[in-house]
């Protein structure tokens, strides 16, 4: 039980102290690399509660896929980020004051929940029904109950997928492209025409 | 000392926090702003999941699966309007994103 308190309050102080880097950090490639350390630390958190699955998916999509495209995208462009920061200062005292509030609030929210809730008799985190592993109970549900979503989930990441290489492709004029299907359709009518030449006078293509 | 929901909440609760404090912090850095909404998606998946395990249901984690999915589409799209925009500007500026109407 200490183990696990220290193991939770090591990977908890982990999380929010890379976060607080991730908005604090002056260049934006240390903010892509600490959110890359709060995402593995939460991913910690999911483990201790038993959520393996999850905790798996979150360190292949987000460090794997998500971080690395931030990582793209800053290195890619070329902007003057110190400029940016630049009167950053002026809107931390409100910023500072919504997010206490906020903090309070849920704070208080979460532990009237935890200790009159629901949950509230709950022993603690256990292993779904049965010796199934956690990835097994997932499976279980979302391809039955849940498989519709799980569809329109696809879906949402084909559109997001179109939208960004629609977005993204930049046509540049002058440069020669194939074009298959002119290639295909030509045939010796279209592509040459016979001329007869008068002597002497040359020819107007 | 037992590790229960609270704690969990609580962590939740704060990174929430520090989502919504970058944004008011990196104002004009849209990079940033995005990493912070991801910070916020993140807080929101502790509290499914810790729900979830916490309540021995099994939905919360599909939820939050969802949650993912999304979190992952919206970071694509948006840094590629984020490319675009830089093209068209040559910077980031969210001020000068008002130019964009009509």
């Amino acid at each position: 039980m200490v183990l696990q308190a220290i193991a939770f309050y090591l990977l908890a102080a982990t999380t929010v102290g890379a976060a607080l880097a991730v908005i604090s950090a002056r260049n934006p490639v240390h903010s892509v690399l600490f959110l890359i350390a709060a995402f593995f630390s939460a991913a910690g958190l999911f483990v201790m509660m038993g959520a393996e699955f999850l905790a798996m998916l979150l360190v292949v999509v987000y460090v794997g896929a998500v971080a690395v495209l931030f990582l793209f995208v800053v290195m890619m462009l070329d902007v003057d980020f110190a400029a940016l920061r630049a009167g950053s200062v002026r809107y931390l005292p409100i910023g500072a004051a919504v997010a206490g509030l906020l903090t309070v609030e849920m704070v208080l929210v979460a532990t009237s929940v935890a200790t009159n809730g629901a949950a509230a008799h709950s022993e603690g985190p256990l292993a779904p029904v049965g010796s199934s592993t956690n990835a097994e109970a997932i499976g279980r549900v979302l391809y039955t109950d849940y498989v519709y979503f799980f569809q329109a989930a696809g879906l949402v990441l084909l559109v997001a997928m179109i939208g960004a290489i629609v977005l993204t492709l930049k046509h540049r004029e002058g440069v020669k492209r194939q074009d298959v299907s002119a290639q295909t359709a030509r045939t010796p009518k279209s592509g040459m025409r016979i001329v007869t030449i008068k002597s002497g006078e040359g020819i107007d293509l | 000392m037992i590790i229960g929901l609270a704690h969990y909440l609580t962590v939740a609760a704060i990174l929430f926090t520090i989502g919504v404090l970058g944004i008011f912090v990196n104002r004009r850095n849209v990079i940033v702003i995005l990493m912070s909404i991801e910070l916020i998606l993140l807080a929101v998946n502790i509290n499914l999941v810790s729900f979830s395990v916490f309540l021995h249901d099994v939905v919360g984690q599909i939820y939050a699966m969802f949650v993912l999915t999304v979190a992952a589409a919206e970071a694509a799209v948006g840094l590629a309007i984020l490319v675009t925009f830089f093209r068209w500007r040559g910077g980031i500026e969210v001020d000068d994103a008002s130019v964009m109407r009509g």
